[in-house]
C-alpha cells in the first residue's frame, strides 16, 4: 500500500486518497474539433514510468494536488500544488 | 519449418502414456526462433494473440505468421484472471460480440483436441434491494432481446444454487433474489493459452517467446516490421494484442489510445471440499467468487484505481474484496488465503475493447478488453485475424473501433457488465 504526503494533512494511508488521472492536460476551446475533442476526452499518454497525476485527499481534507509518481514501482517523486508547473 | 505433427490426445494416448510411464510425451508446441520475415506478425502471446494466429492458420490459410511473446506465453493476464467466462452483457453490440465468444468456448475443446476443462456451472448476480432487483429485471430483458440466456432467480432459488450464501435477514447484504446466465461458469485459463499455442502451431505458426518488440519498422508511411530483442522481423502487417502495454507499444509506433492501464487482483484461498458449485458476483461488495476445480476459493477484486504496471495490487483493495467476500459467506472466515496476484488491465472509458485499424498502415490493434478479456479470447481471436487476414473489420467488431472515442459511438458497458469498473 502507498503512502501518498498531502500538502495538508501529512503522510496518509492511500485508501484517503482518490486518483484523478492525468494532471495538467489543457481543455480545448469551444470551437474544437471532434478529433481535438475525444483527444482530450479519451486519449492518455498512459506512461510505463513516470506520471504526472492528480489526487484528492478525499477521506481528509478533501484537497487536490499534483503527484510525479512511478507506474511501476509506485515510487512518489514530487508532490506539488494544483497550479504549480510540473516539478 | 520444425512443424511439429499434431498427435491426437485422446483416452488411448493417455492410456499409452500410462503404461510407458509418461516418457512419450512430445512438446505440445514448437518454441521457435525468429525468421527474417513473416506475412503477419502478432505482438503479444496471450490469449488473443495465440488465438488470433490460430485463427489466421485456421480460417483464412496464412501459416507464415509468428507471435512474438516478452516473456512465455500465457504468462501476462492470460494467467492472471480468475477464469471466469459469460456474455450477459447489456448492449447488443457487446451482447453478440461476447455470445460468439461463449459458443467458441462451448466447442473448443473439441476444435483444439485439448480439454479446456470449460464448466458451464453458472452465474449468479446477487440483488440486494429492491432497487436492485429493478436492475436485474431490465437487464435479464436486455439479455433476452438479445439472445443471450438470462433468468431471474428467487431468494430460495439463489440459496438452492448457492447454500453457503448467508442469508439470514440480519446480513450485511440481504439477498433478495438474484440474475442466473446458466451458460456462463469457468474454463482453465492456462489450458486456453496452451491449446491455442498447439493449435497454431501444428499449422505452422511459429511462437517465440522471451522476445521482446522494441520497435516499430516504418518505410514510406506504412509499418513494415518489428525491432525486437532478438533482432529485426519484417511483417507485411503487424497486430498487437498486449492487453496492459498497449499504450507502450502505441507509443513506440507513435500514437496514443485511450487506454489506462490498472492493477486487476485476484486470490485463492486454500483448496477445501466442493462447498460453491456457481460463480457468485455482486456489485455491492465488488468482487466475485468461484471454486476451482481444484478447491481453492477463487476471490476477484476491483480495480486498483490508480494508473499502475505493477503486477501486484495494493492491500487496501485486497481487503476490500475479502471483506465484501465474507459478508456474503461468513464459513470462508477461517480459510487461509495461498495466493494473491494482479494482472495490468488495459481500461477504456466505455469498458468495449478495441479491435481494429490505428492510425498507421498495416498496423492494426486489439486492445481495451480491461477486466474481461479471459472471456473474449475466442471471439478477440476470431475477428482480430479476420482483419488482419482480409484487411476488413469483421461483423461482430465492426462497432469496436478506435475512432468511436472522436465520434461519440460509445458502448458504454461499464454499468452493464456486472462488476464495478
Amino acid at each position: 500500500m502507498m503512502q501518498l504526503n498531502c500538502p495538508w494533512c501529512g503522510v496518509r494511508d492511500e485508501p484517503e486518497f482518490v486518483c484523478g488521472g492525468t494532471a495538467q492536460i489543457a481543455r480545448p476551446g469551444v470551437a474544437c474539433g471532434d478529433q481535438e475533442w475525444g483527444e482530450y476526452l479519451f486519449f492518455r499518454e498512459n506512461p510505463k514510468g513516470l506520471h504526472r497525476e492528480r489526487w484528492r485527499h478525499t477521506h481528509g481534507c478533501g484537497q487536490w494536488f499534483n503527484l510525479v509518481r512511478n507506474t511501476i514501482t509506485h515510487e512518489i517523486i514530487a508532490v506539488y500544488g494544483m497550479q504549480d508547473p510540473p516539478p | 519449418m520444425g512443424v511439429i505433427t499434431k498427435p491426437k490426445y485422446s483416452i488411448w494416448t493417455l492410456l499409452k502414456g500410462a503404461a510407458s510411464r509418461h516418457r512419450q510425451w512430445a512438446p505440445a508446441w514448437h518454441d521457435a526462433r525468429p525468421k527474417p520475415a513473416y506475412d503477419v506478425v502478432i505482438v503479444g502471446g496471450g490469449g488473443h494473440g495465440l488465438a488470433t494466429a490460430y485463427y489466421l492458420a485456421k480460417n483464412h490459410g496464412l501459416t507464415n505468421v509468428a507471435v512474438l511473446e516478452r516473456g512465455w506465453i500465457g504468462g501476462g493476464n492470460t494467467g492472471r484472471n480468475t477464469t471466469i467466462v459469460r456474455s450477459n452483457y447489456l448492449y447488443p453490440e457487446s451482447a453478440r460480440l461476447y455470445d460468439f465468444s461463449l459458443k467458441l468456448y462451448e466447442n473448443l475443446s473439441q476444435a483444439l483436441n485439448f480439454n479446456i476443462m470449460l464448466s458451464q456451472r453458472g452465474l449468479i448476480v446477487l440483488a440486494h434491494s429492491r432497487h436492485d432487483l429493478e436492475s436485474l429485471s431490465r437487464w435479464a430483458n436486455a439479455l433476452r432481446m438479445n439472445g443471450v440466456d438470462a433468468d431471474l432467480l428467487t431468494r430460495e432459488q439463489v440459496q438452492h444454487l448457492a447454500p453457503a450464501l448467508d442469508m439470514s435477514s440480519n446480513a450485511r447484504y440481504p439477498i433478495l433474489g438474484g440474475l442466473t446466465q446458466a451458460r456462463a461458469g469457468t474454463a482453465r485459463h492456462d489450458a486456453v493459452a496452451w491449446g491455442y499455442a498447439r493449435g497454431a502451431s501444428a499449422l505452422g505458426v511459429d511462437i517465440i517467446q522471451n522476445c521482446e518488440v522494441r520497435g516499430f519498422i516504418e518505410e514510406a508511411g506504412s509499418i513494415v516490421g518489428v525491432d525486437t530483442s532478438l533482432g529485426r522481423v519484417r511483417a507485411g502487417k503487424v497486430g498487437i494484442a498486449a492487453a496492459g502495454h498497449s499504450s507502450v507499444l502505441a507509443k513506440l509506433a507513435g500514437f496514443k489510445l485511450p487506454v489506462t492501464s490498472y492493477a486487476l487482483q485476484a486470490m485463492v484461498s486454500e483448496p477445501v471440499k466442493p462447498i460453491l458449485n456457481a460463480v457468485v458476483m455482486s456489485a455491492a461488495i465488488g468482487s466475485y467468487v468461484s471454486q476451482s476445480d481444484k478447491g481453492e476459493m477463487v476471490i476477484g477484486g476491483g480495480l486498483d484505481l490508480f494508473p499502475s504496471y505493477a503486477q501486484r495490487g495494493s492491500f487496501s483493495v485486497m481487503q476490500e474484496s475479502i471483506a465484501g467476500t465474507l459478508a456474503l459467506f461468513p464459513s470462508f472466515s477461517r480459510l487461509p488465503l495461498l495466493r494473491q496476484w494482479a494482472g495490468i488491465v488495459d481500461v477504456v472509458r466505455d469498458s468495449s475493447p478495441i479491435i481494429g485499424r490505428t492510425p498507421l498502415k498495416n498496423l492494426y490493434i486489439n486492445c481495451g478488453w480491461g477486466t474481461g478479456g479471459f472471456k473474449a479470447i475466442p471471439v478477440g481471436g476470431w475477428t482480430f485475424g479476420h482483419l488482419l487476414a482480409t484487411g476488413k473489420d469483421h461483423e461482430l467488431a465492426e462497432p469496436f473501433q478506435l475512432e468511436r472515442f472522436n465520434t461519440g459511438r460509445l458502448i458504454d458497458e461499464a454499468a452493464g457488465s456486472g462488476i464495478a469498473h
